[in-house]
């Protein structure tokens, strides 16, 4: 099945079985190895992307599903070269260890600072409820995104 | 190689449907795609209702609010709506998986899953919620309590879609409760929940009382004697442990491996004593 999307801000034409998971898509079709799988089920959040603004689970979502949207990876965080300010908190907070949820954790971390450019830690931790980390403890993880909200808000676009 | 059909309207939708009538249904797929994954369901062809507006809306009547079946539980937790009316609903929602699986997952699904520890279920059963079931060419409404039989499985027939939850406005409840137990705080199947909405006096007297469990029996668990206990009554921690002692002697949970039978048994009494919290 032929699909089309925007990924990353270009336009991406594919042709692939319609019930492959998004997941595997990006991974094994498109090289894009920032998506985690972590549970296949939707219980980790690791393979978190952006449909548009919002965070989805891309384990639970088929190919077919892809046709019209607009897709944000990781890999879609940093621009010409440059980490993304999020990217950089993450980095500076000592908020990644082996680094498996910091993709997802991104990805959620940046919708919810588009939508709450100033989250305090509660909100923060509710956001990330569905991103879990096995090394970090959270603290650094909230610190850093605590971090990036500040050195963002006042700037147009997170 | 399955088809997944991605249809943009309703009409297109029955289309579909009537083409390959095996077909099965998902909005977020958080229920199916993870049991298909774990080989429980077995599909040929798929239908992704997540693009049909017409089952996405959030209505207001004189009496009632509609919900369609296709909304997104991460939008019926933000909607004003349910905020001034159903808080009930609110709270549970809250409690529901995580906020990516609220994006997801749709009310309509967590119904027909009939899972008998879904979140939204106990309170819609306090809400006395009826469901609007749709075939191409007719229309029922059946209520919440008869439409789930046990764990996955409903009344609906073949040809049907759940196609919105009603609400009617009981302004009357002015206590709304609900609690979940589980093993951590998002992403945790209930292991037992309680939603209960009440007509408190301001001198604490019980007027009306709706209570409903969950994931102590193979669906949502009334209690007409527990219902009766409290009625009318002024509340009192006493009172409320009675009502304990008598839904402990009514109920007979699994052990699984979220939790054992007598866990649940004691807590399920347990989560009415927090109610006292609205004793004035």
């Amino acid at each position: 099945m032929k699909i089309t999307f925007m990924l990353n801000g270009t336009k991406k034409e594919i042709d692939t079985a319609a019930d492959r998971r998004v997941v595997d898509v990006l991974r094994e079709d498109l090289g894009l190895t920032g998506t985690k799988e972590g549970c296949g089920n939707g219980e980790c959040g690791a393979c978190t992307i952006l449909v548009g603004d919002e965070p989805r689970l891309s384990c639970l979502m088929l190919a077919a599903q892809l046709e019209g949207t607009d897709i944000t990876t990781v890999e879609g965080l940093s621009k010409d070269g440059a980490v993304h300010p999020l990217q950089q908190a993450f980095i500076r907070s000592g908020a990644v260890q082996c680094g498996f949820c910091t993709p997802g954790m991104l990805m959620t971390a940046f919708a919810l600072l588009k939508k709450n450019p100033r989250p305090d830690r509660d909100a923060i931790r509710e956001a990330l409820s569905g991103n879990l980390c096995r090394c970090t403890g959270y603290q650094k993880i909230v610190d850093a995104v605590e971090t990036a909200a500040l050195s963002l808000s006042g700037k147009e676009n997170p | 190689m399955r088809t997944v059909y991605l249809p943009a309207d309703l009409n297109e939708f029955w289309e579909y449907r009537t083409r390959c009538p095996q077909a099965l249904l998902y909005a977020g797929g958080t229920d199916l795609l993870v049991k298909m994954r774990a080989g429980k369901i077995a599909a040929d062809n798929l239908i992704c209702i997540e693009r049909i507006s017409e089952l996405q809306q959030v209505t207001e009547e004189a009496d009632s609010i509609r919900l369609g079946a296709g909304t997104s539980l991460a939008r019926l937790l933000n909607h004003p709506l349910l905020a001034e009316h159903f808080p009930v609903l609110i709270k549970a929602l809250r409690t529901l998986g995580s906020p990516l699986i609220r994006q997801m997952g749709t009310i309509g699904g967590n119904i027909a899953n009939a899972s008998p520890a879904g979140d939204t279920l106990p309170a819609l059963y306090v809400l006395s919620a009826e469901l609007e079931l749709r075939t191409a060419s007719s229309r029922r409404t059946i209520p919440i309590g008869e439409f789930i039989k046990c764990p996955g499985v409903t009344n609906l027939r073949p040809e049907e879609i759940i196609t919105a939850v009603i609400l009617k406005k009981q302004p009357d409840y002015n206590i709304s409760h609900f609690e979940k137990v589980g093993l951590r705080k998002a992403l945790a199947c209930s292991i037992v929940s309680l939603a209960a909405v009440l007509e408190l006096s301001p001198e604490g007297t019980i007027g009306k009382v709706r209570l409903a469990w969950g994931s102590v029996g193979p669906t949502i668990v009334t209690s007409p004697a527990c219902v009766d206990l409290l009625t009318n009554k002024k509340i009192t921690l006493e009172l409320l442990k009675a009502a304990a002692g008598q839904i402990r002697r009514e109920l007979s949970p699994i052990d699984d491996v979220r939790s054992g039978a007598d866990y649940r048994r004691e807590v399920a009494g347990n989560l009415l004593l927090r109610l006292a919290d609205y004793i004035p």
